[in-house]
């Protein structure tokens, strides 16, 4: 066995397929912003506690700053700039528009992604911690505005635009899940 | 952040070769706490071999009417699973309860176990920690400590435990099940984590290199009946000042059985051992679940900042048996 320091590998983001050697030490989300020119993902904390760099990662949202590039070898990601469909925004992009779901913008790509990969967990009927009843005999949660604030409460806002956020995601919610 | 080499396993033996008798390899994980700790130049593996690609995922019904959940299943499988959902709700909960979506999706079982203390003078090595760098002191103790223990602790360190789903798989008696060149072998969680006397850089029974491969949770018939909660500083995604994970079986107003741990008050998962002896076969009434939580919390040792916490965990643990005596009715 080799302990090489380098590696060499493959990441296939927003559809195109990037052969990559990196540094073992190189996050995903430099080798997305740094290495192939994705700079939608944003390095906030660089520490997993802001949610500015989350991407989805085999259609999963995670925080690609705790993420080692060399470890995502193979998977699929999707940053912000792979959300719209031919150019065309999607309607949780639409609405964070119509709805004041920024300021500065800088949390908003990791908001989106965030936002899809969250609609995606609660269209699989997953609980939240904030789920009155996690049975999973019962019907499946409703989303209302105390679930999409405890399920996005892995994204900060420094500008505090949280209350349109919730709004955006709460009326694009139906639409998206269906989308996907 | 030191080179490193990386490495990606398909087979047991396989990762157990790569990291036995080699000091500066360790298992990876969802990283979310070991990339965040080689960032802060806490952690400096040479080596990092992946196990989320061993065939430890997933959860499935155990021989004996449990369940056994692999140790690389994401925390957030682990906790949408239907049968832990239905069988052991406090654990589901407890899980969601920690972290937030996007570490969830990545945190492997296995990875919430290890998970190293969040004392701020651990992560820091400009100071010194007993933990980090054993015999340089413990800045804690006089120091910045208003989240750390109350209960167990010793002059070396005063650190909790950060883990919710620890909490829940104390109180429902989980086994950790990890293999070693020798074979497998399983540890009562509730044997798992040391006490931490004065070397608080030891904190499990793991052998050197050892992996784990899963988590089993015996069959239980008061775990049905269980709940987590948690109190932190914010309404979300913050590490617990208390927790509690108690399960409650009570019939004609008596207590059958009773289980019970927190979190956030020692450097593992306490399991409230004192307090379930004068539950058991008791009155089901506030008075007595009281009477139970001061029994447990007599031994509680609130350091100059964080005595508060022993109010809390008394608090909770009355509120919580009460909320699943009702239920039961
Ligand atoms: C911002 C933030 C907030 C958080 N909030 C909470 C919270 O509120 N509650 C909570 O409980 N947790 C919280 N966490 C911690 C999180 O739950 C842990 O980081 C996570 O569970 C660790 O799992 P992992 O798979 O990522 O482990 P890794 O980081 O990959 O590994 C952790 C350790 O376990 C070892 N390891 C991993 N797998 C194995 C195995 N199979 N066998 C042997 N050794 C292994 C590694 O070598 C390493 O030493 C938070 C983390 C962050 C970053
Ligand atoms: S409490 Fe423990 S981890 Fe914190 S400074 Fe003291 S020895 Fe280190
Ligand atoms: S930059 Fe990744 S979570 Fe803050
Ligand atoms: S819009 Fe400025 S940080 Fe969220």
């Amino acid at each position: 066995m080799t302990d090489d320091i380098r590696s060499e590998i493959l990441l296939h983001v927003n559809g195109r397929t990037h052969r990559l050697s990196v540094d073992n030490r190189r996050t995903l989300l430099d080798a997305l912003r740094e290495g192939m020119g994705h700079t939608g993902p944003k390095k906030g904390c660089d520490r997993g506690q802001c949610g500015a760099c989350t991407v989805l990662l085999d259609g999963r949202r995670v925080v690609s700053c705790l993420t080692l590039a060399v470890a995502a070898d193979g998977a699929e990601v999707t940053t912000v700039e792979g959300l719209a469909d031919d150019g065309e925004l999607r309607p949780l992009q639409q609405a964070f528009i119509q709805l004041d779901g920024f300021q500065c913008g800088y949390c908003t790509p990791g908001q989106l992604c965030s936002a899809i990969g969250m609609l995606a967990e609660h269209a699989a009927g997953w609980p939240s911690a904030v789920t009155a009843d996690i049975s999973p005999d019962g019907p499946a949660p409703e989303l209302d505005a105390g679930e999409v604030r405890e399920r996005m409460s892995g994204n900060l806002c420094r500008c505090g635009a949280y209350p349109s956020i919730v709004r955006a995601v709460l009326e694009t919610a139906s639409r998206e899940e269906v989308t996907r | 952040m030191k080179e490193f080499a990386y490495h990606r396993p398909s087979q047991i033996r396989e990762a157990l070769t790569m990291v036995v008798g080699n000091e500066g390899a360790q298992y990876l994980g969802g990283g979310t706490n070991l990339v965040d700790l080689m960032k802060d130049g806490v952690e400096m593996p040479t080596r990092l071999v992946d196990v989320r690609h061993l065939p430890l995922d997933g959860v499935r019904a155990a021989p004996g009417g449990g369940l056994v959940i692999g140790a690389t299943t994401t925390n957030s499988d682990a906790a949408a699973h239907p049968e832990v959902r239905r069988r052991y709700p406090a654990l589901s909960q407890a899980v969601l309860a920690g972290a937030s979506g996007q570490l969830r999706n990545m945190a492997t079982v296995g990875g919430n176990l290890l998970q190293r203390t969040r004392c701020a003078y651990y992560a820091d090595p400009s100071q010194p920690c007993n933990k980090r760098s054993p015999g340089s002191g413990c800045s804690a103790i006089t120091g910045e400590h208003h989240n750390h223990a109350v209960l167990g602790w010793s002059d070396h360190c005063v650190a909790t435990h950060p883990s919710d789903m620890a909490v829940a798989l104390a109180a429902f008696d989980a086994v950790v099940r990890y293999e070693t060149l020798d074979g497998t072998h399983e540890i009562p969680l509730s044997e798992f984590y040391l006490p931490v006397g004065a070397t608080p850089q030891h904190e499990t029974v793991l052998p050197s290199g050892a992996l784990i491969t899963a988590v089993s949770l015996p069959k239980s018939a008061v775990s049905p009946r269980s709940q987590y909660r948690k109190v932190r500083e914010r309404a979300s995604y913050a590490f617990a000042n208390v927790s509690i994970a108690a399960a409650l079986d009570v019939h004609e107003g008596t207590v059958r059985s009773a289980r019970i741990a927190l979190g956030g008050v020692a450097s593992c998962p306490w399991r409230a051992r004192v307090a379930e002896s004068v539950l058991q076969d008791g009155a089901a009434t506030a008075d007595k679940f009281r009477a139970a939580a001061d029994a447990e919390l007599s031994a509680a040792k609130p350091l100059r900042d964080n005595g508060y916490k022993v109010t809390l965990a008394r608090n909770l643990i009355e509120a919580v048996l009460t909320e699943l005596a009702a239920r039961t009715k």
